[in-house]
């Protein structure tokens, strides 16, 4: 608790470069940006494999192949390839790492969806396209949002890493924290990174009320 | 009309669902396709709407081989009620019916409109409208169903066991109303069901296939009953087809008499019962202008002296009748004395499933 009070009591750590709001900033800007690539890659990709059934193979390869992936092995690797100080290094990581999450929840919504109720839409007269944006994404949508959740949060979380090669973020008050031996820096940072988990998923809860069907959302 | 000629699926595992169909759908009228299960109803009414298509032979809707129509186009024409009713759970009622209107590109105000008047049509409460689909019970969801089939005002109605996943009180009710539908609106129906009195129930025809998609008889629902072409259709007919087939013989002729001096009445003139010493005993009554010879024949049977007590739709009594009076009309239809048998020639052997050498 003490530690708490001194680093978030402390009125110097709420301005300047290296102060709190900065580092959320960057943190946000970093996140948000492999999120909204991860996403505008795995959600297209899964509709279309769950609608197709083709390619459901790369699904479960992908998703095993990530999941095995160590993400500060990659962040290192793309360091050594890319150098120190760019974006590059940490985005790459962050995406292949919110990806899958996406995709297979994605791809399962889709693939999910009661084939009685697929098979009403064909009959109704909708075509292929219709059946995929009108029928099957609005129903799997919880789910969809669900992997949208899981990757927002790890990318969240897993941003920190950005400080390891220069960059800032929340990472940089446990990196420099742990560096000069000041644990109340390291302690202030992981409760920042954990509350903004936090507040991604309370987000989604919302998101989830306003863009999911009351229909679907109670059949869950 | 819809025309079936020489109509063959076999799927890609070399299942042959439906063996050289030929048959021919009437306009305006109800037509039946029933069966045991796996003989093909399924697969023969989806290739109606191109849901399946054929492996050969050809089905015509309106002199049109389905086959050159775009089956989402075709599909828009035809009203198409399925078991589970298949309703979109992410939309409201109203929009759940408004559905084919949209896809043919209708105002959302004239769509919702024409919704709100099919909701009416089928039976439901209007304020049902906003709600959504898990909200309502199976036969309110059915009822949504047929409201949906029928939004564009399409010619053509394929229904494939809509009421069968409901309750055997809401499937009768359902059932019924689909008839007072049907006379009102005079659609081509085709109507697939795996329970026979359904069939008889319903159908302006009947299609009775074997298993292996052969068809083994089609015919009105009184012939079938009286006439059954072969063994396979006299079973599965099952028993009491004297008795059922009573149900399609009005009972307007039945001769009443005036009711006797011991029917007791109220005031209105309603039965209350026979009177015997003190008690009151057990009556039945049936409405000539509205009821089968059937429901005469239980009424008097119902009735503690075995005369039946014939009232107005109103409840009040008209006369009764004795069962001289039912035995003379019964005599009148029974059929024909022993015989008589199969007019059509029963289809060749084999009444196992259909084993064709797989391609
Ligand atoms: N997609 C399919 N692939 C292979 N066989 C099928 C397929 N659909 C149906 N069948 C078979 O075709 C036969 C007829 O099926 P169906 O038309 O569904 O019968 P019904 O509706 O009368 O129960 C059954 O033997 C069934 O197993
Ligand atoms: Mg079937």
């Amino acid at each position: 608790m003490n530690f708490l009070f001194g680093f978030f009591g402390d009125a110097s750590r709420w301005s300047g470069p290296d102060g709190i709001p900065v580092r959320l900033l960057e943190h946000l800007e970093f996140s948000a940006a492999a999120f909204l690539i991860a996403a505008l890659v795995a959600v297209p990709l899964g509709m279309l494999i769950g609608h197709t059934g083709r390619g459901a193979l790369l699904v479960v390869v992908a998703a095993n192949a990530a999941r095995a992936l160590p993400t500060l092995g990659l962040l290192v690797l793309v360091v050594l390839l890319a150098g120190v100080g760019t974006v590059l290094p940490v985005l790459i990581p962050l995406v292949v790492l919110a990806i899958p999450p996406i995709l297979v929840n994605t791809y399962e919504g889709v693939r999910g969806v009661d084939a009685d109720l697929r098979d009403a839409a064909y009959g109704m007269g909708l075509r292929g396209r219709q059946v995929l944006f009108r029928t099957l994404t609005p129903v799997a949508l919880p789910l969809i949002l669900l992997g949208l959740r899981l990757a927002a949060i790890q990318v969240v979380s897993t941003a920190t890493v950005a400080a390891f090669v220069g960059l800032g973020g929340l990472g940089r008050f446990i990196i420099d924290g742990l560096a000069t031996k000041t644990y109340e820096s390291v302690i202030g940072g992981a409760v920042l990174v954990a509350g903004l988990a936090l507040a991604v998923q309370f987000a989604f809860v919302l998101l989830d009320r306003v863009v999911v069907s009351p229909g679907v959302r109670q059949v869950r | 009309m819809i025309t079936f000629e020489g109509v063959t699926k076999r799927y890609p595992d070399g299942t042959v669902a439906v063996d050289d169909l030929d048959l021919e759908v009437p306009t305006g009228a109800i037509t039946v396709f029933v069966g045991p299960s796996g003989c093909g109803k399924t697969t023969s009414l989806r290739m109606i709407n191109r849901m399946i298509d054929a492996t050969s032979g050809r089905i015509t809707l309106h002199g049109r081989d389905v086959r050159e129509i775009d089956p989402p186009t075709l599909r828009r024409g035809i009203g198409y009620v399925i078991q589970q009713a298949g309703l979109f759970p992410h939309r409201k009622i109203v929009d759940n019916v408004a559905t084919v209107p949209y896809l043919l590109g209708w105002s959302k105000k004239k769509a919702r409109t024409r919704a709100m008047e099919l909701l009416e049509l089928v039976g439901l409460d209007p304020g049902l409208a906003g709600r959504y689909p898990f909200q309502l019970s199976g036969g309110q969801q059915q009822r949504v169903g047929v409201a949906r089939a029928l939004a564009a005002d399409p010619p053509v109605l394929l229904m494939d066991e809509p009421f069968s996943a409901v309750d055997p009180i809401v499937r009768a009710s359902l059932q019924d109303e689909l008839l007072r539908l049907q006379s009102e609106l005079r659609k081509t129906i085709v109507f697939v069901t795996h329970d026979i009195d359904e069939a008889v129930k319903l159908g302006d025809t009947v299609a009775v296939l074997r298993v292996g998609g052969r068809l083994a008889q089609m015919a009105g629902p009184a012939t079938l009953l009286t006439e059954p072409a072969d063994d396979f259709v006299r079973e599965f007919l099952g028993r009491d087809r004297g008795i059922r087939r009573l149900s399609f013989i009005s009972a307007k002729e039945v001769r009443l008499r005036p009711a006797p001096s011991d029917l007791a009445t109220d005031e209105a003139g309603r039965p209350l019962g026979w009177r015997t010493g003190d008690e009151l005993a057990a009556y039945g009554t049936f409405d000539p202008e509205s009821d089968s010879l059937r429901a005469a024949l239980d009424a008097a049977l119902l009735s503690a002296n075995g005369v039946a007590v014939a009232v107005d739709e109103d409840g009040r009594v008209r006369g009764v009748a004795g069962r001289d009076a039912i035995d003379e009309l019964l005599a009148e239809y029974a059929p024909p004395p022993a015989p008589s048998p199969a007019p059509s020639p029963p289809p060749s052997q084999g009444s196992g499933p259909a084993e064709e050498a797989p391609a």
